[in-house]
């Protein structure tokens, strides 16, 4: 930031830096882009959730949002939201455990970061497709597991267009997306604190509850913060796998936004506001735990 | 020394179960695509949907949409990352957690908030005619690729001393459009390149804009045919998984590449 050194020069830009309050100009297109895109647009659905048709303030459709149907979408979405991030933190965990700590050949790692990287992406409609091709009802597994074992997963009372089916298919991101994450933190274990903790009598598991996890817990917390927003704002592979059989919030809200189908707009807005309240819960979490655990991870 | 063994037992156990929970449903996909002829296994269902018009017109579309969305991107996220780093370090949490706001803030609140805002009886009326609503798909879309491609710039400038490629410049009378184009442009187009991968496989199969803004994009025509044939989907998750591989695939290049040409240890 040297102020001295810059020779005079015609341009807009350089012509403000003397008095260097303009220079905030600099960023005034991304500033009036995110507030015509990101933000008003935001305000304005929270700003309709407090409003009746008539433009006046009301708490009566946050009211309304605490009706049956509704706190029943967004217990069935918060369930599977909380499943798919735990299984994803547990399974992922294990796997990126595997990979540092687990005395795997140093060649395994790269292709699972370079597949992780593919698949945290691969959501959407074609995940849901990928899905029904495996686990649908003439999917492979579900056809080999009766040909094969005879076990019929359907006659189970197993559904790919029902929670655990919704869940399982989550997985296919929640996991890599875990994995992603959570190596770099578990490089960050140093081996100095093992052999310390050995030296002092711990055996593994004494080190693992009593060093590591105590280290590892923020981003553990903070991961499944994220993953948990993850698979709860997740619409299109939820919708392409159980089109609207499976009345999770972003479905509803799906629905609603296309034909009004709660044939009250206000309860829409009410809705995605809850969302918003939801998804910004576990975010704060994230980022605060991401904070926290950045203090181990970086030195 | 057992103890060892039975850790590096474990590690291959969790591993034997992510391969296999991973290559099944790829696996599977890839089989079942291949099943539209009874009997025998062939490509019928690729080149129904290659052949499909709709297919073409939809994917061709979603193809400018990205390119789109990511020279978008580029022009609104290299000039804010490089003036906040020369000049505004103090606005830089501000802009890191604008960029941030579109991970916060699922998807389809943002979109209904474009609807609710930008419809025929508003002051800006761009959902009223194709034209307004694919330049707001294009802004969704570089809302949507903000985090990673800020995230990607951002780190690119981190590598480059800029106040003093920014005075070198200045010094031979470029203006800072000539800054921007000619040094700041080239030092991170690796970085550029990684983040428009990124923006390129995320919105090429994009659902939910484009189904609520009624657009013919890629992403709600594979869910049409998803609710109508059998087989075609899968033979579509498979293309789909291919140019997700790809975008990723070249990402990972870019960057090695990156890492063989720059210095590092001056970071």
């Amino acid at each position: 930031m040297s102020a001295s050194s810059e020779p005079i020069n015609n341009t807009l830009f350089t012509a403000s830096k003397p008095s260097r309050s303009f220079a905030w100009l600099g960023i005034l297109p991304f500033l009036i882009f995110a507030l015509l895109f990101l933000i008003l647009p935001t305000l304005n659905i929270v700003i309709g959730a407090f409003q009746n048709p008539a433009g006046q303030f009301t708490l009566e459709n946050i009211q309304k949002l605490f009706q049956e149907s509704i706190l029943a979408s967004y217990w069935i979405s918060i369930k599977i939201s909380v499943a798919s991030a735990l299984l994803g933190c547990l399974i992922g965990f294990a796997i990126a455990a595997a990979i540092v700590l687990g005395g795997l050949p140093a060649w395994v790692r790269s292709p699972i970061m370079t597949f992780s990287g593919v698949a945290s992406n691969f959501a959407g409609v074609p995940l849901a497709f990928a899905f029904l091709a495996t686990l649908g009802r003439l999917g492979l597994v579900t056809v080999l597991l009766r040909d094969w074992f005879g076990i019929n997963i359907y006659a189970y009372g197993f559904n790919i267009l029902s929670f655990w089916g919704l869940t399982l298919t989550y997985l296919f991101f929640q996991i890599p997306l875990m994995i992603l994450i959570i190596t770099p933190a578990l490089d960050g274990l140093k081996r100095e604190w093992r052999e310390a903790a050995a030296i002092l009598g711990a055996n593994g598991f004494q080190y693992w509850t009593m060093v590591a996890l105590p280290i590892l817990w923020p981003a553990l917390l903070g991961t499944f913060a994220l993953l948990f927003a993850n698979a709860f704002g997740a619409v299109a592979t939820a919708y392409a796998l159980t089109g609207s059989s499976l009345s999770i919030v972003p479905i509803v809200l799906f629905a609603q936004i296309r034909g009004d189908v709660l044939q009250d707009p206000h309860l829409g807005y009410a809705l995605a506001f809850g969302m918003i309240v939801v998804t910004i819960i576990a975010n704060t979490i994230y980022l605060w735990m991401r904070a926290r655990s950045e203090r181990w991870v970086k030195s | 020394m057992s103890f060892w063994r039975s850790n590096r037992f474990w590690a291959w156990v969790a591993l034997a179960f992510g391969v296999l929970y991973f290559a099944l449903p790829l696996i599977g996909t890839f089989e079942f695509s291949l099943r539209m002829k009874r009997g025998e296994y062939s490509f019928e269902a690729y080149r129904v949907i290659l052949g499909d018009p709709r297919f073409q017109a939809t994917f061709m579309y979603s193809v400018m949409m990205a390119l789109l969305t990511i020279v978008m991107g580029v022009l609104l996220v290299v000039p804010t990352a490089y003036w906040v780093r020369l000049k505004l370090p103090r606005w830089r949490p501000v802009v890191e957690f604008i960029t941030l706001l579109p991970l916060i803030i699922p998807a389809i609140v943002i979109v209904f908030g474009y609807i609710r805002m930008y419809n025929t009886s508003s002051v800006l009326p761009l959902t009223g005619s194709a034209f307004g609503t694919d330049i707001l798909m294009v802004c969704g879309y570089t809302v949507l690729a903000l985090p990673y491609m800020y995230r990607a710039v951002d780190t690119g400038l981190r590598t480059l001393d800029i106040t003093t490629l920014t005075e070198a410049a200045e010094s031979l009378g470029a203006g800072k459009v000539t800054i921007l184009a000619k040094i700041i442009l080239p030092n991170v187009l690796v970085a550029i390149l990684s983040g428009a991968f990124l923006t390129f496989a995320i919105v090429i199969g994009e659902f939910v804009f484009a189904a609520l803004l009624n657009r013919p994009a890629f992403g709600p025509f594979m869910q049409l045919i998803g609710a109508n044939r059998a087989y075609e989907p899968a033979a579509l998750a498979v293309i789909a998984f291919s140019i997700t591989w790809l975008c990723m695939g070249l990402m990972q290049l870019v960057t090695r590449l990156q890492k063989h040409t720059q210095v590092k240890q001056f970071r």
